[in-house]
C-alpha cells in the first residue's frame, strides 16, 4: 500500500513538473514524457509510449492531458489517471491565474520574451535527441515499409503541412492492410 | 448562469478539438467571443499571446484565463474541468481496449505501422520549433543571412549535452532560457 501510494506521488510530481516545464505544445510533452517515463523510470516501453502518442493525437482534447489519462490508468487504474491529470492541469491553472492579474506587463515584458525565444533552440535540442534515438529504432527494424512511411510522414507533415491526424488515419489503414495481407499468408501456409 | 454557461462552452471545445492545441483557438473564439460573447476580440488575442508563452496546453490556458476572467477561482476550476472532461472519458475508454488487446499479434502488426509516422509528427514538431528558434520564422519565410547564432550555439550545446551525458531534459530547456538571456543582455541587445 505504502509502495503504491509511492508510485502515485512519483506520477503526480513528474507528470506536474513535466507540464510546468512544457514550452512549445504538444508534441514536446511526449519528448519529455519518453525520456522520463521510459528512459528514466522505465515504467513504460518504448512502443507503448509511441502507441500512446498514436492514441491522443487520434482523440479529441489537449495532447497532454490525454497522455496523461493514459499513462496514469496504465499504473494504476482510474485513480492513476486522476492523478496524473491532476498533475498536468494544475502549473498551466495556477501560472495562467496570477498572470491573468497582470498579463499587459508580462506580455510586454522584454526579458520574458528573450528567454522564451531562446528557450526553443532549447526545447527542439531535447526532442531532435528523442528523434535520434526513435528513429533509430525504427532504421533497426530492417522493415523497408516502416523507414520509407517515415519518411513519407516526415515529408508530409513537415514540408506539406498535412495534418498529424490524416497522417495517422492513414497509417492506421496501411497498418489494417498490412495485417490482411499476414493473415492471408498465414492461411496460405496452413493450406 | 454564466459559469454553467461557460461550463458547457468549454465541453464543447474540449470534445471537438482534434488534433493539437491549435485546432482549438477558433473552438474557444467562436464559443467565447461570438456565441456568448464574453470577451472582445482584442482581449482574445492578447489571451492567445499570453497563453502562446506560458506553459500548458493552450486550451487549457484559455479555460483558465477566460474563468478567472469571468467568475475567479470557481470559474478556473469549472472551464478547466469543462475542457478536459470529454477528452478524459474518451482517452480511458481507448486505454481500456488498448490494454486489453494490445498484446494480441494481429493488434501489434496495426500498431506497428503508426509508430514510425508518430516519430515523423514528432520530428516534425522538433523541426518547427528549431526554425522558430533559429529564424524566428517559419521554413518557407526563413532567410538564411538572419540565423541567430546565440540560439544555434544553444541548440548545438544542448544537443551535445542530452547526447553526451544524458543531461536531465528540464535542465537543458530552462538553462537554454538562462543562458540565452544572459547573452543577450550583455551583448546589450535587452
Amino acid at each position: 500500500m505504502k509502495k503504491e501510494n509511492h508510485k502515485l506521488w512519483i506520477l503526480f510530481k513528474s507528470m506536474f513538473v513535466l507540464s510546468a516545464c512544457t514550452f512549445g505544445g504538444g508534441f514536446v510533452i511526449v519528448s519529455l514524457m519518453k525520456k522520463k517515463y521510459v528512459e528514466e523510470l522505465e515504467w513504460l516501453e518504448e512502443d507503448e509510449m509511441l502507441d500512446v502518442t498514436a492514441i491522443t493525437q487520434s482523440a479529441p482534447g489537449p495532447l497532454p492531458v490525454n497522455a496523461s489519462v493514459i499513462i496514469g490508468y496504465r499504473l494504476s487504474g482510474i485513480v492513476g489517471s486522476l492523478i496524473a491529470v491532476a498533475g498536468t492541469i494544475l502549473p498551466p491553472m495556477i501560472i495562467i491565474s496570477i498572470i491573468s492579474l497582470f498579463y499587459e506587463q508580462f506580455r510586454t515584458n522584454p526579458y520574458i520574451a528573450t528567454a522564451l525565444q531562446v528557450m526553443r533552440a532549447g526545447v527542439a535540442a531535447v526532442i531532435f535527441d528523442v528523434v535520434i534515438n526513435l528513429a533509430g529504432n525504427v532504421l533497426k527494424t530492417k522493415r523497408i515499409l516502416y523507414i520509407v512511411m517515415m519518411i513519407v510522414a516526415f515529408v508530409a507533415t513537415y514540408l506539406l503541412d498535412v495534418s498529424a491526424m490524416i497522417v495517422i488515419l492513414c497509417c492506421l489503414g496501411i497498418g489494417l492492410a498490412d495485417l490482411a495481407i499476414t493473415l492471408r499468408k498465414k492461411k496460405g501456409m496452413t493450406v | 448562469m454564466l459559469v454553467l454557461k461557460l461550463f458547457f462552452a468549454f465541453i464543447q471545445v474540449g470534445l471537438f478539438s482534434v488534433g493539437g492545441g491549435y485546432a482549438a483557438i477558433p473552438l474557444i473564439q467562436e464559443q467565447i467571443v461570438n456565441i456568448h460573447s464574453l470577451m472582445t476580440m482584442e482581449e482574445f488575442s492578447d489571451l492567445i499571446t499570453v497563453a502562446e508563452m506560458t506553459p500548458g496546453p493552450i486550451s487549457i490556458n484559455s479555460a483558465t484565463f477566460v474563468g478567472m476572467k469571468i467568475a475567479g477561482v470557481p470559474g478556473v476550476l469549472l472551464c478547466t474541468i469543462g475542457c478536459i472532461l470529454p477528452s478524459f472519458f474518451i482517452c480511458f475508454t481507448l486505454a481500456h481496449f488498448y490494454y486489453k488487446y494490445r498484446s494480441v499479434s494481429g493488434v501489434q502488426i496495426v500498431l506497428g505501422a503508426m509508430r514510425p509516422a508518430v516519430v515523423a509528427l514528432i520530428a516534425s514538431a522538433g523541426s518547427s520549433i528549431l526554425m522558430l528558434g533559429l529564424f524566428q520564422a517559419e521554413l518557407q519565410d526563413i532567410v538564411l543571412r538572419e540565423i541567430r547564432i546565440v540560439e544555434l550555439g544553444i541548440f548545438v550545446a544542448a544537443l551535445f549535452l542530452l547526447r553526451k551525458f544524458k543531461t536531465n531534459a528540464i535542465s537543458i530547456i530552462l538553462g537554454s532560457g538562462v543562458v540565452g538571456t544572459v547573452l543577450y543582455m550583455f551583448m546589450g541587445a535587452i
